[in-house]
C-alpha cells in the first residue's frame, strides 16, 4: 500500500496526554476523540490536518497512559503514517493492533520538515521524501507482526486463529 | 533466565525463552477500568465470542472517572457494569471500590509469579509482588479476555541496585524518581526492570508498589521485585490459591545492571513536564504552590497517609494552598480513619475524598486552572496531566507534598519542624 502525505513534525516525548487529553476521555467513538487529537501541544493541528497526512516524530512516541484512545484519534483524524525515530511500546502495540500505520526510521524523521512530502511504501518499508529529493528505509517489521497487519489488526487476527468468519463492523 | 523470562516460559509451557521472541502466553487476570473497558468490550463483541475466557480471571474497576463526574462518564461506566455484571466478572462497585493498582493486590487478586495483563499502564504496579504485570491497549484486553491469551515480545531485563540504607524522608518514590531522571523517560522503552539491593530490601510493601508502579515513566513493560519474607507476610493472608515464587537463574543475563548509592539520594521533586525532570529537595528553590495532592495508584497506600499525618498533624495547612487527600481503596481509608489519620487531614484543613483516581489524570476532584501550580504524589507531570496545558505539576513523595502544603511552596518535611 503506497501512502502520500504532508509532514506535521514534533519532537520528543510526545506523550498520550498530548495526543487526546484525559478531560476528552469520557467518550470513546474515534471521531469525537479526533476533534481533540493532539490539542495541547499543537492547538491548530486539527484544523490543518488534511486526509493521508503523515505526523513524524523524533523519540519515543505514544509514552505515557495506555489508552488506545491515542492512537485511535490519530487515525481518525485522517492521519495516514506515523514515523519516529521510536515508539513506547503500548502505543506501538496498539497502533499495529487498530491498523494505524507506524514505522520507526530516525533519518527519515531527522530530515522530514513541516509540510514536506512523503510517500510511503508500507510493505517495502520505503520512505521518500517527495520535497528534498531523498529516500530512506525504515525498520522492517517482524515476520509476527506482519501477519497481524496483514491480517488486519488484532481482532481479525484473532478471529482467524478461533475460526471465526463472520464480519461484525461498528 | 531473569524473573521475567522464567514466567513467560512458565505460561508458554516452554523450557527457555530469550529476549526478542514473540510468544504467546496464558494470562493469570486480565484487568480494565472505566476508561478502557468500553473500548475493550466493543473490541471483544467485534471478536465474536459470547462469553469471556474465565469469569473470575477478568476484573474491572471503575475508578478512574467513578463516581461518575458526568453524563459521558456515567454512560462509559455503565456499559463497563452491564458487562461485568452480565458475564459475571470480579467487579468492584462504588462503596467496595478502590483504586485497581490499590486494590488488586489488597483483595489477593495477584500473586508472585503471576502473569497479568491490564488496560492501565500503571499495570506494572503488582511487579512489587514478583508477578509479571503489563499495560496494554483494550483491543488487546479485549483479545485477553476472549481466549485468554496474549501474544509477547520477550523483553531484555536491566537490573537497578540500590546500595546502601535511605535516608530520612526517603522513600520507594525518591528510588524511583532518582532513577527516571538518571535514565530518562525512555530509559528502560520496552525492558524489563528488575530492583535488588539493600534499600529495596528495608522497603515497605507500599514502598515497593510505588516503586514498580512508575517503571512505566522510564518506559519500561514491567518492573520486578524478587519474593522474600514481606511479600510473604503480605501475600499469605490474602492469598484463596497456590503461587509460585520465581527467582532470577544464577547465569540469567542481563543487558545492563546499573548501580546507585541509596544512601546519598535526597527526597526528589520531578519538575513540569517530565518525571526525569528530578532534583534533589535542597535544590528546589522558591516555588510557591495552589494546591498538594497525596493519593493515587502511586501513593495512595496506608503507609503514604501515616507519612503525611506525621507531617500534618498539628498543624495547619497554608491559607493559599488547596490539600486534597483521597486514600488508595475503602480499607486503606478505614485503617487511616482508625489510626487517627482523617481527623489529623482534615484538622489541618485537607479536604479529604473517596478513592479514585480524579485529579492525578485531570479527570475530576483537583483540576488546575491556567498559571496554577500543584505538588503531587501521583505519577506523571505532562503538559495538561491535571488540567489546563498552562498549568504545573510537580511529582514528590508523601512527605514532600505534605510539607509543601504547610509551607505554602516546594519543601521538605525537615523544614516544618
Amino acid at each position: 500500500m503506497k501512502l502520500c502525505g504532508r509532514v506535521h513534525k514534533y519532537g520528543a516525548n510526545v506523550n498520550t496526554d498530548a495526543i487526546i487529553p484525559a478531560r476528552y476521555l469520557n467518550v470513546s467513538h474515534p471521531a469525537e476523540l479526533a476533534r481533540h487529537c493532539l490539542e495541547d501541544v499543537d492547538p491548530d493541528f486539527v484544523k490543518r490536518v488534511r486526509p493521508g497526512d503523515m505526523i513524524v516524530a523524533t523519540t519515543n512516541f505514544g509514552s505515557g497512559s495506555s489508552r488506545e484512545h491515542a492512537p485511535l484519534a490519530i487515525k481518525a483524524s485522517g492521519v495516514s503514517c506515523v514515523i519516529a525515530q521510536s515508539f513506547a511500546g503500548i502505543f506501538f502495540r496498539n497502533a499495529i493492533n487498530i491498523g494505524l500505520p507506524i514505522l520507526e526510521c530516525t533519518e527519515a524523521a531527522e530530515r522530514a520538515e513541516p509540510d514536506d512530502v512523503l510517500e510511503v511504501e508500507l510493505a517495502s518499508g520505503e520512505i521518500k521524501n517527495i520535497t528534498r529529493g531523498i529516500a530512506f528505509k525504515a525498520e522492517p517489521y517482524p515476520d509476527f507482526m506482519l501477519e497481524l497487519i496483514s491480517a488486519g489488526g488484532l481482532v481479525e487476527h484473532t478471529r482467524r486463529k478461533l475460526g471465526i468468519s463472520v464480519s461484525i463492523e461498528y | 533466565m531473569t524473573i521475567t523470562e522464567k514466567i513467560i516460559a512458565a505460561h508458554a509451557d516452554r523450557k527457555k525463552v530469550s529476549p526478542g521472541e514473540f510468544i504467546s502466553v496464558r494470562v493469570d487476570l486480565v484487568l480494565s477500568n472505566d476508561i478502557t473497558a468500553s473500548i475493550a468490550i466493543r473490541e471483544f463483541d467485534r471478536i465474536g465470542v459470547k462469553r469471556v475466557f474465565d469469569p473470575q480471571k477478568v476484573v474491572m474497576v471503575p475508578d478512574h472517572f467513578v463516581p461518575n463526574k458526568d453524563i459521558p462518564s456515567a454512560e462509559q461506566a455503565k456499559i463497563m457494569r452491564d458487562f461485568a455484571i452480565g458475564q459475571r466478572l470480579i467487579y468492584f462497585e462504588v462503596g467496595e471500590m478502590g483504586i485497581e493498582h490499590v486494590i488488586l493486590p489488597e483483595k489477593g487478586l495477584v500473586l508472585p509469579g503471576d502473569l497479568v495483563v491490564g488496560a492501565d499502564s500503571h499495570t506494572c504496579t503488582y511487579g512489587a509482588l514478583g508477578a509479571l504485570a503489563t499495560g496494554m491497549g483494550s483491543t488487546d484486553i479485549a483479545v485477553a479476555m476472549a481466549t485468554g491469551e496474549i501474544w509477547m515480545k520477550v523483553p531484555p531485563t536491566i537490573k537497578f541496585v540500590y546500595h546502601g540504607r535511605p535516608q530520612e524522608w526517603v522513600g520507594g518514590k525518591d528510588l524511583i524518581l532518582f532513577t527516571i531522571g538518571d535514565i530518562g523517560v525512555d530509559g528502560a522503552i520496552s525492558s524489563a526492570m528488575e530492583f535488588v539491593g539493600e534499600a529495596i530490601d528495608l522497603l515497605s510493601m507500599d514502598g515497593r508498589f510505588t516503586v514498580a508502579n512508575m517503571a512505566t515513566e522510564a518506559g519500561a513493560m514491567a518492573g520486578l521485585f524478587r519474593v522474600d519474607g514481606k511479600t510473604m507476610d503480605y501475600v499469605n493472608p490474602r492469598a484463596h490459591r497456590p503461587y509460585t515464587v520465581v527467582d532470577p537463574d544464577p547465569d540469567a543475563e542481563y543487558a545492563g545492571v546499573i548501580e546507585y548509592n541509596a544512601s546519598r539520594i535526597e527526597p526528589q521533586v520531578a519538575f513540569p513536564h517530565l518525571p526525569s525532570n528530578a532534583r534533589p529537595i535542597s535544590q528546589v528553590g522558591d516555588i510557591p504552590i495552589d494546591q498538594a495532592v497525596i493519593g493515587s495508584c502511586t501513593n495512595g497506600r496506608l503507609e503514604d497517609l501515616m507519612l503525611a499525618a506525621e507531617v500534618l498533624k498539628g498543624r495547619k495547612v497554608a491559607r493559599n494552598v488547596r490539600c486534597i487527600i483521597i486514600p488508595g481503596s475503602p480499607q486503606v481509608y478505614l485503617d487511616a480513619l482508625r489510626h487517627g489519620f482523617i481527623e489529623t487531614f482534615i484538622e489541618a484543613g485537607a479536604a479529604v475524598s473517596t478513592p479514585t483516581c480524579g485529579p492525578c489524570l485531570g479527570g475530576y476532584m483537583g483540576i488546575l486552572a491556567a498559571g496554577e501550580r500543584c505538588i503531587s504524589t501521583t505519577n506523571r507531570n505532562f503538559v495538561g496531566r491535571m488540567g489546563s496545558p498552562r498549568s504545573e505539576v510537580y511529582l514528590a513523595n508523601p512527605a514532600v507534598v505534605a510539607a509543601s502544603a504547610l509551607l505554602g511552596r516546594i519543601g521538605g518535611p525537615s523544614e516544618t519542624r
